[in-house]
């Protein structure tokens, strides 16, 4: 019997590392903003019947990228353990946080485990408070790690870029038109500064939204409702353009959270890099 | 339900062990639940009474709960298994449709019902029966549906009206003779809420409109437009209507003769 040739740990994990990020940006990104009522999630996705968002439980989500059937396990996973909570406890003990923490065991133990290639895929959860401060989104990368997240942010194929333009322009606070023009304005930039327009056909956008009367807060907003919020919002942004003496002011007030925004994000953009 | 018999079957009604036991277990029962079809939709009531024996063990219990959004079930018989039931019915149709992305169509929801019921069957023979109603809102055929099942899970699609519980036959007798097919949402809601007068009328384990707690049945209605409860005060405005009327005519209203 032959001796496989030695591969240092670091070289190994770097090597897997390199492997899922490849497979991941091959893919279309998903971003996830907060609005002044909820947490909005806006994909880039032409297909009506495979979901890169869904809805986990009453007011969880969950939003990936990456292998299709890879994160749809995931899914589907996650839906049991919050209804087997739910079912054995009681609905508010299902929550984001817990869900993430089995999400990162799971990618962690299977990123790390020798026998398996690495899961390509990137994951979001969030949930919706009371009021937009308990509003939580956790962002777990395919080697388990959890990355906390406020405000904005984007997985997928050109997701730093794609962060770093929300990071500067999302603020608290916003309505869903604003945040929904935001995210589809990031998604629509590519790699080479180019601009491409995304039709409402091209967008999967959902929402958890905590106005709803209903227990479970998840709304996928399709077809007319979707086209109509984005022709409001391009009518409101020309409006605005007209009328840049009220823009400069209100982007004057937005300007402090607009930097503290983006210097948490590229805080938390580090770690990922330090991996690799 | 499959899934939870595989990762954690002591969670499931059906798979406990039963206790050697001779004779009836005592255990509150609830009683009468009504459901009525009108145009646009179907009505689905349940009086406030649970009985334990004797003995009025609840005044003021729920009985009738939303399985989804199209679709409501109301229960009679033992209530701690009813509401088990009842949890478990949501919790399954909620994971059918998060997993698969789709609704379960009102058939293939009135059908793992039955299969539920028919799994409580050992209990049901030791005088521990539950005995829901079941009624929604078919989208696919756009009209409202009511489906009443026996202890074996027998399933049976009802038209027009149907009840359950052991005041059942006083309340069905009552909406034969009420019953109308062009009924409004308001006519539907009164005709429930006079079946459930009669059956609590005959029948001493059903509770009538308490008006001193104000204790008022359950009205839910299932629309085109999902699930809706009527109000406390709308459900008292009813009521109180009926009980009016009663007080000149203490057997309601009567039909024509011919």
């Amino acid at each position: 019997m032959s001796t496989p040739f030695y591969v240092s740990p670091q070289q190994a994990m770097a090597d897997r590392a390199e492997y899922a990020r490849k497979g991941i940006a091959r893919g279309r990104s998903v971003v996830v903003l907060q609005y002044i009522d909820g947490v909005v999630f806006v994909a880039e996705n032409p297909s009506r019947a495979l979901h890169k968002v869904s809805e986990i439980y009453d007011r969880i989500a969950f939003a990936a990228v990456g292998k299709y059937n890879e994160f749809e396990n995931l899914r589907i996973g996650g839906v049991r353990y919050a209804d087997l909570r739910g079912y054995t406890y009681d609905r508010e003990d299902v929550t984001a946080r817990g869900l993430a923490n089995v999400y990162a065991q799971t990618l962690g133990t299977i990123f790390s485990s020798a026998a398996e290639k690495p899961y390509e895929v990137e994951l979001i959860v969030a949930e919706v408070g009371e009021a937009p401060e308990d509003d939580q989104i956790y962002r777990l990368p395919h080697d388990g790690s959890i990355v906390d997240e406020h405000g904005s942010v984007a997985v997928g194929g050109n997701a730093d870029q794609i962060s770093s333009y929300l990071d500067q322009r999302h603020r608290d606070g916003m309505t869903l038109g604003e945040a929904l023009k935001l995210a589809v304005d990031s998604l629509s930039r590519d790699n080479n500064g180019g601009e491409r327009t995304l039709t409402a056909e091209q967008l999967e956008v959902a929402t958890l939204d905590r106005t709803r009367p209903q227990q479970r807060k998840f709304k996928r907003i399709l077809g007319g409702q979707l086209s109509r919020l984005l022709d409001e919002s391009a009518g409101a942004d020309e409006s605005a353009a007209d009328a840049s003496g009220d823009a400069d002011g209100t982007a004057d007030s937005a300007a402090p959270d607009a930097t503290k925004d983006a210097s948490d994000g590229t805080k938390k953009e580090q770690k990922p890099k330090d991996d690799a | 339900m499959d899934f939870l018999g595989e990762h954690a079957p002591d969670l499931l009604p059906g798979s406990r062990p039963l206790p050697q036991f001779q004779g009836a277990i005592e255990a509150p029962h609830g009683t009468t639940i009504v459901a009525t079809s009108f145009q646009g939709g179907v009505v689905l009531a349940g009086d406030r009474r649970a009985t334990m024996g004797n003995v009025i063990a609840q005044r003021d219990i729920e009985k009738v709960f939303p399985a989804d959004e199209y679709s409501a079930v109301g229960i009679a018989g033992t209530a701690g298994l009813a509401v088990e039931m009842v949890k478990l019915f949501q919790l399954e149709l909620e994971h059918f449709e998060k997993v698969e992305g789709a609704q379960l169509s009102l058939e293939g929801k009135a059908n793992r019902l039955s299969t539920m019921i028919r799994g409580n069957l050992g209990m049901a023979m030791q005088g521990l029966a539950v005995v829901p109603l079941f009624a929604g809102w078919d989208v696919d055929r756009a009209k409202g549906r009511i489906f009443s099942y026996d202890v074996t899970g027998g399933r049976s699609e009802e038209h027009g009206y149907a009840s359950t519980g052991s005041g059942s036959v006083f309340a069905r007798s009552a909406l034969k003779k009420l019953y109308r097919d062009d009924f409004t949402e308001h006519q539907a809601a009164t005709a429930v809420i006079q079946a459930l007068y009669d059956a609590a009328d005959d029948d001493s384990a059903t509770g009538g409109p308490d008006m001193g707690r104000r204790i008022y049945p359950i009205v839910t209605v299932i629309t085109d437009e999902g699930f809706k409860r009527f109000t406390d005060a709308e459900v008292a405005e009813i009521a109180r209507a009926v009980y009016e009327r009663r007080l000149e005519e203490p057997d309601g209203p009567r039909a024509a003769l011919l």
